[in-house]
């Protein structure tokens, strides 16, 4: 099977090695640059600054730099400079980074009252949850009435639909004249750049639920609000938890903005401070580790999604049973959808409940 | 070339008269008295029923059949009252109804049933709404489960079920709820033909035991002449009816009654009045692209 073929899926070990590779291509281009001396490269480092007055050991100067003041160094008679070729300060090698992300968390910060590396993730980590969160308890809800109910989605979305142009950030100073310097303003960012988007978006998942499903129920004696909770919020729920993974993500990426307005605060601040430094190693491990947090709260909620939902295409998996067994009490029968053909035609008896 | 002497399907045997008789002096379950449907276009409107009226008996099985376009679909779901009539109405027991309600059950040419329940939670999904405790719901829903011959597949999902079971499990869910009448649109209509001919057995089975009247909506002849007592043709644009037809075959109907004499003069009756023009070939302007000379020309 030829690796270009189109609409057709790759096998297994394929995709597997692509994956790997997306990672690693990057990863490789980065140490090319970092660790093969002629490539790029624009700066020397200086290792035995000899005769120069202003130059020291350790200082990173362009080759232009270098060069002249070696010629001036030489036509005074006096010791020359030696140094080898580097790379800008901006541009750490990968293994400085990867030591980084672990020596972030020890590094003392300069000043007493400043918080430690995890003191700043957790504080970042809690300004997003909250802003997600009253987005959420709010735009859901209102969300499905929309999607339900032709009163509210006329009366909120068009406003809501312009509301959603104007970039949240650009509330940032009106938020602080109401909020204060303090978390309220960032929390509040997030709710604005989550919460239009999020009805919006709700509304449309609950717009695309099939009508035959509520005229099946209607006719099997369901009206008003056993409607709505039996029949459209089963039936939207695994939409709407694919919904709020993406707004999530969207919630995300309004932390850094939120973060600056006010006192600065943060994984923000943090990496500001670090750049102060000129510690870029500490900046790269920090902005990696925001990525790292995204991509597995994301995958952590997939794997729910994949649980919860199994009629959806999902499938139950033993270490999710054994924690809701833990915590609720047994749910009902292992469930894949692999099984499901084997089931078709083997003579398959339900053992009792 | 022999042509076979059809009786008239007007022709009923003793047996036969003697049933009609029976079923016409039974109660009239589900009337339509002078039901019109207009949809209002910006062209202008569009009649799609024009004064339809009938009664349903008592265990009646009654077919609507009529050709694409004629409102079939319209009639049943004003029936159910998923549509309101506009103009007519829908007596139930002789009370007129405007919502749907589970006294008239509805099994759904497409599948409805709900995908996030296994079949059992969707068979108790009526008996939970009006009010029946778990236990109760539970103990009905496996009774008519059982019915319909899937008790092995109570914790399923609708996913893992085939077109045949998926529809199965559809007209339990709706007897489940005790309804006085079955209303059935197209609901064999994306099976294949084999699985369409035993479906259509299960149904005369369980229409046979339960105290159920069934309409049934279908575009098959075949099947509304071997499942029905009687046919309701309809005309096209805008849907009237065009005759109301006693079938003339005995029951109970067996698959070997295809052949019948009356079965198969009701059908060509049928086709006629649905196809008139139907012994004229509609001509295609082919080229005749080929050299080979045979027999068929």
């Amino acid at each position: 099977m030829s690796w270009l073929s189109i609409q057709k899926e790759l096998p297994a070990r394929r995709k597997a090695a692509l994956i790997l590779l997306s990672f690693l291509l990057p990863l490789a281009l980065w140490s090319t640059i970092s660790y093969v001396p002629f490539i790029w490269h624009p700066m020397m480092e200086i290792q035995n600054a000899g005769g120069s007055l202003y130059l020291e050991q350790g200082q990173r100067v362009t080759r232009n730099v270098f060069e002249q003041e070696n010629r001036r160094l030489m036509e005074g008679g006096e010791e020359v400079l030696t140094g080898v070729r580097a790379n800008p300060v901006y541009l750490p090698p990968p293994h400085n980074v990867l030591t980084a992300v672990y020596t972030a968390f020890k590094t003392k910060p300069r000043r007493p009252d400043d918080p430690w590396l995890h003191e700043s993730l957790a504080h970042s980590i809690q300004v997003v949850f909250y802003g997600f969160l009253l987005s959420s308890l709010i735009g859901v809800p209102l969300g499905i009435l929309c999607g339900v109910f032709s009163f509210f989605s006329k009366l909120y979305e068009p406003f809501f639909e312009f509301f959603r142009y104007m970039p949240a950030p650009v509330f940032g100073a009106l938020a602080v004249a109401v909020l204060g310097i303090n978390d309220g303003p960032k929390v509040a960012i997030i709710f604005i750049g989550t919460f239009f988007q999020q009805v919006l978006v709700i509304a449309n998942t609950t717009r695309q639920l099939p009508p035959s499903l509520l005229e099946a129920a209607q006719t099997l004696g369901a009206k008003g609000g056993t409607l709505l909770k039996k029949v459209v919020l089963p039936a939207i729920a695994p939409t709407v938890f694919l919904d709020m993974r993406i707004l999530l993500g969207w919630a995300w990426t309004y932390l850094i903005v939120a973060e600056v307005v006010g006192t600065s605060t943060g994984i923000t601040w943090f990496i500001n401070q670090q750049a102060k430094y000129r510690i870029y190693e500490n900046v790269y491990a920090a902005i990696l580790m925001i990525g790292i947090i995204g991509l597995v709260t994301d995958m952590v909620l997939a794997w729910i999604g994949r649980n919860l939902f199994v009629w959806d295409g999902g499938k139950r998996s033993g270490l999710f049973l054994f924690l809701s067994e833990l915590f609720c009490g047994p749910m009902d029968k292992t469930f894949t959808f692999t099984k499901k053909r084997a089931l078709k035609h083997a003579d398959y008896t339900t053992p009792e409940l | 070339m022999q042509t076979i002497q059809l009786p008239s399907y007007k022709e009923q045997s003793p047996t036969v008269a003697d049933r009609f008789n029976r079923l016409k002096q039974r109660q009239v379950i589900l009337e339509a008295e002078n039901i019109s449907k207009i949809f209002p276009t910006e062209q202008g409107d569009i009649t799609a029923l024009a004064d339809i009226s009938f009664k349903a008996y008592r265990r009646e099985f009654l077919s609507v059949i009529g050709p694409s376009g004629c409102g079939k679909s319209t009639l049943i779901r004003i029936l159910s009252g998923l549509e309101s009539a506009s103009e007519g109405q829908v007596l139930l027991d002789g009370k007129p109804v405007d919502q749907p309600g589970p006294e008239r059950g509805m099994v759904f040419q497409g599948y409805t049933l709900f995908p996030w329940l296994t079949v059992k939670k969707n068979v108790m999904f009526g008996l939970e709404v009006a009010g029946k405790s778990q236990t109760q719901a539970r103990a009905e829903a496996l009774q008519w489960i059982e019915m319909v011959g899937l008790e092995e597949f109570v914790d399923h999902y609708p996913a893992q079920l085939s077109g045949g079971m998926k529809q199965r499990v559809a007209i339990a869910r709706a007897l489940a709820n005790q309804p006085r009448v079955l209303l059935m649109d197209e609901p064999f209509g994306a099976l294949d033909a084999q699985t369409r001919a035993r479906m259509q057995s299960y149904l005369m089975q369980i229409w046979r035991n339960v105290d159920i009247t069934i309409i049934f909506i279908t575009h098959d002849l075949d099947e509304a002449v071997y499942l029905s007592d009687r046919v309701l043709v309809l005309n096209a644009n805008p849907g009237t009816v065009q005759e109301m037809i006693e079938v003339p075959v005995a029951q109970p109907r067996s698959p070997k009654q295809h052949l019948n004499p009356e079965f198969l003069a009701t059908k060509e009756h049928i086709e006629s009045l649905i196809h008139p023009n139907r012994d004229e070939e509609d001509v295609l302007p082919i080229i005749r692209l080929t050299n080979i000379k045979d027999d068929i020309l």
